[in-house]
This record gives structure tokens, C-alpha cells and sequence, in this order.
């Protein structure tokens, strides 16, 4: 497929078809050309985990990851993943539990957990902190973060 | 929790408060500033120096400018005004003027179209440099050199300051002691890794105002150092903060990167925003100072304190940032949590150039605290003390004054150091776990906010704190006080409820907006909660005042007689009787509108007069007592720490879920530093400017950790609280330090302890035929 012809692929449930050159990265095509903010750009290398969003359900990287590739696909960003009114169950969480501080890495860790308890709806201690391996969080330590989404998956959200 | 019998407790604040912008961060919905999307609005992009230090002869920037799609170009000499973040070292300016000082000062920027373009300008600025000699080294730097960094060095030397003090007879006091030691210690330099980089929008419009939305943990310099270098007033300049996706003090310095992007916005007349990429947030560097300190301790045959004799030097890189006051602190936050009857520091900072070194949580408190700590860990096992006892024996009083007239009010040291041994049965592991394992304690101390604001002209309070309450009963709050993740929103937020007695969903922490917040002079030196917390109180009070008078008319009963309840105001001896707090507020709006008040915290003088003596100097102190507990692998060298109990006096925690997440994410990033956090050099070259090569500690690398809050009110702090921030870090390193010496019995005094360290030194061990609980 060549640069000429839109990009169409599933963005948050619902079908788009966009521009998108050849090189262009899918973090660059979500915050720069769709407005969608609410994915980080704390790297640009793959490194921080705060752009993870899912691709065809599996946590992935967008700034390492070409527009292109998701030709066809499905991606879901944490807008996505946030219901239309309040929030969802790790949302919750995160909020109650303090797993959130400055909050810029928390959309990555909001959409990893989110495939996570999806797969394994009561996960372990050691999935979790398996699952949340490629995101980094400056602020919290991770220990309120595995214990946000151990109350979610085991529905204890307060 | 052990506030003690008879304090007061609140509704609220003692509880664990969510975050109040937490729905926004958990669903991408919070705005920072590389959110900010503005119509017309240009890429700023900043070329750096290739070399660590360069006469810049001259910049040829016509290809630059020629090219379609490039606003403007850039370069020193437009914005020649050197600034800083202490206005006794402006050494700054905003773009390299003659000298380059290190690879990745700033020579030039372009503004353009877009990235491509920028990038594209930026190949074709040609720059005639002629190299200088580098001066990676500080050591070097202590003597006269053939090209200072900076002409300000002290007498042809690289020295950007020396303090010299001495109180007591430290001399003496050697002579008479019953042990001494002496630790070297080595540390490298460490830096924030705050998840966002840093980022910058700035417009300028045609009614002569600029805008300015940046990442930034102290607006108010920031608004400052604008207004001096670009030479337009305050009251035209408006600085905003967005959401800061943390600082850690990496954003409190004035950047050079936002008076460019200003300036770029200036020279345009469109909307310009710079955003970093991660090696330019490693170049801007301003973390902890690579450091080695040299700290000799006497005490006598009961195990007191007699003496500390400290050195220093500090390597600052290229500029001066907050170094003078790094200087002081390496020596003079020695002085804590124990007595310390005479004491001598020599502290020396030298530029060297390499990215700039500046203030990174704990500041100036944790490097020393380790070589401090490590010793008196050497010192209990010599004078065959506990470590817990020989800690206890000398701590701090309540309400005494330190040699060098630090006021200590109040001290939860010894409840810290209690509730660390029980908690982690310390008598049943210290030197009896198996070879391989051990644990160790540390102690921490920190100022619980400067108590001299940067600037002190013109005279204003540290904090100021606007409340407007209208018929909608939703309570407006203003202040310049910066969150940038750390929960002081949630706290104003918290005080102001818990003084009126309304549900917290009623009151609304407003942005940092220059134009409309009131001064707080921002986050840093742990200074928010004591001081924001403060101002806060004393508005929301002036606002009770005004709704227990209007309460007071509409019962006719006198103002006095009555008191807050939840969402009313009712008869202190017949709470049945009340009024709503929406009666009252309308009847307390009438003929006059909005309610408004204004309230401040200054600090009182504190400290001596003699030079340097506001150095440390504080409104009131935080204490810590940490054990860690480690395994080591002897055959691979890796350490696991397995718990860490932090014991920790923040006086009284005023929302636990916030104070817990300071200790917590302390504890990880001063894991990071004394396992493996390193900014590696070669020369003068960062060898790691990526997450990838500076790692961070991950989610498996954390150990368990057990919080225990210990302290009692505070007689000067909001509600009796004091500072979390900051001073939860500092225990990290040495507990760690002193478990890894129970473990193997090696000490180490070089940090980052890595495994090659610690097979290093269990050859040693090895080779001296000293051998470890039995191995």
C-alpha cells in the first residue's frame, strides 16, 4: 500500500481511514493528526511505556510501531477504553488507590492492565508486575499500581 | 498512628484523600503542555553544541533562514541577559553567547512550519567554533586552569563556590575521642527520569502580551527570568502550568529552552512549542551532583557524637543552578537528626562542562547522608553499640538549637527509630541472618521547606492562597502553587473543605494562571504542604469568619457561639441548631457578592547571622528510620533488596494516600541511585542519554515496603503536618548500604552498587582472609 491511498484501519471500535505517510509513526498519527492526546510520548524509543495502546487487543508500543502496520487492524487508545460516562473498573481503581501521580505514565499502565484482566480476569501478583514490566513510573514505586489492578481484577474496586 | 492522646482529629485530612484530578489522569483527559494544540502554532527546535567547550568566533544562519517554511533563526546575541535560578549567579543565557560549555548547550534555534522543516534548518546553521580544553574532571578544576569555564570562577580556577565553616573545636574533639572513623564516599551522578519531557508553548499577541504554558515546577521564576531576559514587564507576561508529569526538581530551574521558545514566539508572531525529546531532557540534565565527599567522625567512650569533619566537592557542571545553595547543604544537613557539638565543613562546587548539575529530590541531603550514616554504622560495630542505640543515644531534642543555630521544634526521631526496630526485628536479624543476607539501618533529615524564599525583594509571603466563593456555593481556589503529581492540589483542595465543613466536590483548585493565581513561590524544597498548607488555612478561615457572622444573624445568636459542621453551621452547644452552609453563604453575600479572602504564610526568622547561616535553615524538620533487608547473590553479585520499613516523622500525615505514594516512589528512586542509576562519562560525554542506558528501576525491582507514620503534630505546620516529599529518599541509600555490610560484609562507599562492585569487593574480602559469618 502506498502513501497515496488513506489508511484505514479500526480506531476505538469504529472504522476511520486516514492519511498517512509511509514513515509516519502511530503515535505521531494519533496525537498529531487525530487529536488523540490522551496516548504519551515520554521516549520516542520504546523505552517508558507510555504510549502503549492495543493493537488488536495486545499492549504494543505506537512509537514504535508504523501507521501502516495497522492497515486492517484494530487500535484501541485510552479514550477507547474510557466508557462514555465515569470510569472503568481499573480506572476506578487507579483513582481510589492512588496509583495515579503525576499521571503522565498512567494511561500506558490504564490500557496494559486493561488487556491484562481482560486475558486473565484475576491475575497474580507476579502476572501483574510481568505485564506492567515495559512500563516505567517515576512516581508511585509501582506498588499502589499492582495493587490498583489487583482490585480490579479481583472486582474488589472500591 | 500515634497522634497523640488529645490532638484533634478531622473530618478529612488524616484520611486517604484521592487524588482530585485522578479521573483526568486515568483517562488520558489531563492536559500538559505538549497537549496544547494553538492555530498557526510553529515548531521551535534548538541546535546543540557538538563540543564541551568552543569559542563560538562566529554562526552563519542565511541557508537556515533562506529556507521556505522557516520562521526564524535564533542565536546568543539577540537575548544577551544572563539569568538564573539564584539571582546571586545568573550565569545563564538563554542561547550560548561566545562559549559553548557542553555538548548539548544551547548555540541556536530555528522556528518553522513543522519538525521536518525545523531539522532541516538546523543542518544548515554553519558554526566557526574553535575548541577548548574539557574539563570533565572537578578535581581539575580545584586549580588554576589554562581557559575557565566561567570568568566568575574563583581566582582562575573552575570553582563556582566555596563554603568554609567551622563551629566548635573539631580538632579538640578528635583528640579526645574514643573512636574515630573516616568514610570516603563516591557517588555518581543521578538524574529525575520524570516521565514528561519537558515542554514549552509560547504566543505572543498584538496587544503587547505574551503567553506562556511550560512544564514547569516554579511558575513565579520562571515569570521572572522571562521578564529579565526578554526585557518586557511582568504584568504583560502570563505563565501557565499546565498538568507537569513530574519534576523532582528538574523542572524548577528557569530552562534557557522557554525564554527561547518565548523568544521564538516573539520573533514570529505565531504560536511556537518546543518539546523535548528524551536526550534532550538527559543534556538538560540538573540532577544530583556527582559528588565525593570525605567525612571523618569522633566519638567518645559512651558513644556520643563529638565531632564531624566533612569535604566536599561537588561537580557542577555548566552552570550554577541552585549550586550555591547544593554547597551549603552538602555539609550543613550533616547536622541532623543527631546532636553534633562541633563541626567543620569545607564544600566546594566546580563547573566542570558537562550537562549542569542542580537540585533532584533530597537535594544536597542525600550524598552525605550516606557517607554520614555508613560511618556511624562502622562506629556502633567498633564501639560494640547497636546501631539503633548509638543512633538514639544522640538524637536531636524537641525545641533545642543545632551548633550552627538550626531552631529543631519538633522531632519524631526516637519514635522513628522504635517503631523500625520492632517493625522489622532487628534484634532477631542483625548479624544473625544467614551469609548472604543482612539487614541494615539508615536515618534521614531534611528541611521541611526553605525558610528563605530565593527572593527576598520586594518583601511578600512564601505563600499566598485566593478563595471566591459565589451563590453556586462552589468555592474557587487560587495559588501558585505547583502540582506536578505529588497531591498538592488535593491538599488545598482538602484544607479549605475541611475549614468550612463542605464536601470536598465544592471546591475547585484552579490551573496556575500568573494572571489570576496569587505567588507561592512553587515545588521545591518541600515546602507546599507546610507553607501552601498554611496560606490555605488562614484564607479558608477569614471565609468561616465571614459565614459564622452571616450564621450568627440568621439564628441571633452571636458569631462565637457557633461552629462548623458538615455542610452547616450550627450552635456549638446544640448542634441541632444551625443554618445550611448555602443559607449562610447567601445571607453573607448580600449587597456585597462573591465572597473572597486572601491568605499567607511567611516564614519567621530563624538561624544565625553569620555568612551562610540561612543555609538549611527551615520552618521544621522531617525525621526518617529505615531498615532494608537484602539477599545478595555472592556468585553473581545481584542484590535483591526483599523490604524495606520506613519509619518516617512527616508530623501529621494530612492525606495518607499521597504520603504514602511520596515514601513509596522516594524509596524507588533512591533504590535506583545506590543500585544503579548512573550518568556515565566519557570525558565529557554522556555515554546514556536514553531510558535504555539510565534504567530506572522496574516493577520487579521494588521491594515490599512498610510504612510506618510516627509523628506527632507539628506546633507550626497546617494542622500539624510537615513535609513527605523529599526526605522519604534519604534513608533509602544507606539502609541499603549497611544491610549490604550484614549481608557480606563488605562496605561500600562508591555508589551505584553494582554487581561488579560487590564481586569486587567479596574478592577483597576474600583475598584479606577476613572471612563473614563463617564464610
Amino acid at each position: 500500500m502506498s502513501s497515496s491511498e488513506p489508511l484505514a484501519f479500526r480506531l476505538n471500535g469504529q472504522p476511520v481511514a486516514v492519511p498517512c505517510e509511509d514513515a509516519r509513526i502511530l503515535l505521531d498519527l494519533l496525537r498529531e493528526d487525530l487529536q488523540l492526546t490522551g496516548t504519551k510520548r515520554g521516549c520516542d524509543l520504546g523505552t517508558c511505556g507510555c504510549c502503549t495502546v492495543l493493537l488488536d487487543g495486545r499492549p504494543t508500543l505506537s512509537c514504535l510501531t508504523l501507521g501502516r502496520l495497522c492497515a486492517g487492524r484494530s487500535v484501541d487508545t485510552i479514550e477507547g477504553l474510557t466508557p462514555p460516562q465515569g470510569l472503568s473498573a481499573v480506572q476506578r481503581a487507579f483513582v481510589e488507590l492512588g496509583a495515579t501521580q503525576c499521571g503522565f505514565c498512567t494511561p500506558g499502565f490504564v490500557v496494559t492492565a486493561t488487556a491484562l484482566l481482560r486475558d486473565h480476569p484475576n491475575p497474580t501478583r507476579e502476572q501483574i508486575v510481568r505485564a506492567i514490566s515495559g512500563n516505567l513510573c517515576r512516581c508511585t514505586g509501582y506498588l499502589k499500581i499492582v495493587e490498583a489492578i489487583e482490585a480490579a481484577g479481583g472486582g474488589r474496586t472500591p | 498512628m500515634t497522634t497523640a492522646p488529645g490532638a484533634p482529629s478531622y473530618r478529612l485530612l488524616g484520611q486517604r484523600i484521592p487524588y482530585v484530578e485522578g479521573p483526568l489522569k486515568v483517562t488520558g483527559r489531563a492536559e500538559y503542555t505538549d497537549d496544547i494544540r494553538r492555530p498557526g502554532m510553529l515548531v521551535g527546535r534548538l541546535l546543540r553544541s557538538p563540543w564541551p567547550h568552543a569559542r563560538i568566533r562566529s554562526i552563519d544562519v542565511r541557508g537556515a533562514r533562506a529556507l521556505p517554511g522557516v520562521f526564524a533563526v535564533l542565536t546568543g546575541e539577540k537575548y544577551p541577559t544572563p539569568f538564573g535560578v539564584l539571582p546571586i549567579t545568573h550565569d545563564e543565557t538563554a542561547i550560548a553567547v561566545g562559549k559553548a560549555r557542553y555538548i548539548g548547550d544551547i548555540v541556536a534555534a530555528v522556528a518553522a512550519a513543522d519538525e521536518r522543516t525545523a531539522e532541516a534548518a538546523l543542518a544548515l546553521v554553519r558554526i566557526d567554533a574553535e575548541p577548548l580544553p574539557e574539563y570533565p574532571d572537578p578535581q581539575t578544576g580545584l586549580s588554576k586552569v589554562a581557559e575557565p569555564i566561567h570568568a566568575r570562577g574563583l581566582q582562575g580556577t573552575n570553582i563556582q563556590k566555596e563554603v568554609v565553616q567551622h563551629f566548635g573545636d573539631v580538632d579538640a574533639a578528635f583528640a579526645h575521642a574514643a573512636f574515630t572513623v573516616r568514610v570516603r564516599g563516591t557517588f555518581a551522578g543521578v538524574t529525575h527520569a520524570f516521565t514528561e519531557p519537558m515542554a514549552t508553548v509560547a504566543e505572543a499577541t498584538p496587544d503587547g502580551r505574551l503567553t506562556v504554558w511550560s512544564a514547569t515546577q516554579v511558575p513565579h521564576y520562571l515569570h521572572r527570568s522571562l521578564s529579565e531576559v526578554l526585557g518586557i514587564p511582568m504584568h504583560r507576561i502570563r505563565v501557565i502550568k499546565p498538568e507537569v508529569g513530574g519534576g523532582f526538581g528538574g523542572k524548577s530551574d528557569p530552562l534557557p529552552h522557554e525564554i527561547v521558545c518565548a523568544a521564538l514566539a516573539i520573533e514570529t508572531g505565531r504560536p511556537v512549542k518546543i518539546l523535548f525529546d528524551r536526550e534532550d531532557v538527559f543534556y538538560t540534565n540538573h540532577g544530583r551532583h556527582p559528588t565525593q565527599n570525605d567525612v571523618r567522625i569522633a566519638l567518645d567512650a559512651e558513644g556520643r557524637i563529638l565531632a564531624y569533619d566533612i569535604e566536599a566537592v561537588i561537580d557542577g557542571g555548566a552552570w550554577s543552578s541552585f549550586g550555591t545553595v547544593t554547597t551549603y547543604y552538602n555539609g550543613v544537613l550533616g547536622m541532623g537528626p543527631y546532636r553534633v557539638p562541633n563541626f567543620r565543613y569545607k564544600g566546594r562546587r566546580v563547573y566542570t562542562t558537562k550537562p549542569p548539575s542542580g537540585a533532584m529530590r533530597a537535594h544536597g541531603g542525600t550524598n552525605i547522608r550516606y557517607s554520614i550514616e555508613v560511618a556511624l554504622d562502622r562506629l556502633a560495630e567498633e564501639a560494640g553499640i547497636d546501631p539503633f542505640d548509638l543512633r538514639a543515644r544522640n538524637a536531636l531534642a524537641p525545641n533545642s538549637t543545632t551548633v550552627n543555630e538550626f531552631r529543631i521544634t519538633s522531632t519524631s526521631f526516637l519514635a522513628c527509630l522504635a517503631a523500625a526496630r520492632r517493625a522489622s526485628g532487628w534484634d532477631a536479624k542483625h548479624r544473625r541472618l544467614p551469609y548472604g543476607e543482612g539487614v541494615g539501618l539508615g536515618c534521614g533529615f531534611y528541611i521541611s521547606g526553605s525558610n528563605s524564599p530565593i527572593h527576598f525583594t520586594p518583601k511578600m509571603p512564601q505563600s499566598t492562597v485566593h478563595l471566591k466563593v459565589d451563590m453556586d456555593g462552589g468555592i474557587a481556589v487560587h495559588s501558585m502553587q505547583a502540582d506536578i503529581g505529588q497531591g498538592s492540589n488535593t491538599l488545598l483542595a482538602a484544607i479549605v473543605a475541611e475549614v468550612l465543613g463542605v464536601d470536598l466536590d465544592r471546591v475547585h483548585v484552579q490551573r496556575v494562571d500568573s494572571d489570576v493565581s496569587p505567588i507561592d513561590l512553587g515545588s521545591y524544597s518541600s515546602r507546599v504542604t507546610f507553607m501552601m498548607g498554611n496560606a490555605a488555612r488562614a484564607a479558608a478561615e477569614q471565609l468561616k469568619a465571614q459565614l459564622l457572622a452571616a450564621a450568627g444573624a440568621l439564628l441571633s445568636v452571636p458569631p462565637d457561639a457557633l461552629e462548623v459542621g458538615y455542610e452547616r453551621l450550627q450552635r456549638r452547644n446544640d448542634p441541632e441548631q444551625g443554618v445550611s452552609f448555602l443559607d449562610a453563604l447567601h445571607r453573607a453575600m448580600e449587597h456585597v457578592g462573591a465572597l473572597t479572602a486572601s491568605g499567607s504564610y511567611s516564614t519567621r526568622p530563624v538561624g544565625g547571622s553569620f555568612k551562610g547561616a540561612r543555609a538549611g535553615t527551615a520552618p521544621a524538620y522531617s525525621f526518617a528510620a529505615y531498615v532494608a533487608q537484602v539477599k545478595v547473590d555472592v556468585d553473581t553479585g545481584e542484590i535483591q533488596p526483599q523490604k524495606i520499613w520506613a519509619a518516617f516523622d512527616c508530623g501529621r500525615p494530612l492525606n495518607r494516600l499521597a504520603v504514602e505514594g511520596q515514601i513509596e516512589g522516594s524509596i524507588h528512586m533512591g533504590l535506583g541511585q545506590v543500585l544503579g542509576e548512573t550518568m556515565s562519562y566519557r570525558g565529557a560525554r554522556l555515554l546514556n542519554p536514553s531510558l535504555l542506558e539510565y534504567k530506572i528501576p522496574m516493577a520487579q525491582q521494588m521491594p515490599e515496603v512498610e510504612i510506618l507514620l510516627v509523628g506527632e503534630d507539628d506546633p507550626e505546620g497546617p494542622f500539624g503536618a510537615k513535609e513527605a516529599g523529599e526526605g522519604p529518599l534519604i534513608a533509602t541509600l544507606p539502609a541499603i548500604g549497611n544491610a549490604l555490610y550484614d549481608a557480606i560484609g563488605v562496605r561500600f562507599t562508591e555508589l551505584p552498587i553494582t554487581p561488579d562492585r560487590v564481586l569486587r569487593g567479596l574478592d577483597l574480602r576474600r583475598q584479606e582472609g577476613r572471612p563473614w559469618k563463617g564464610a
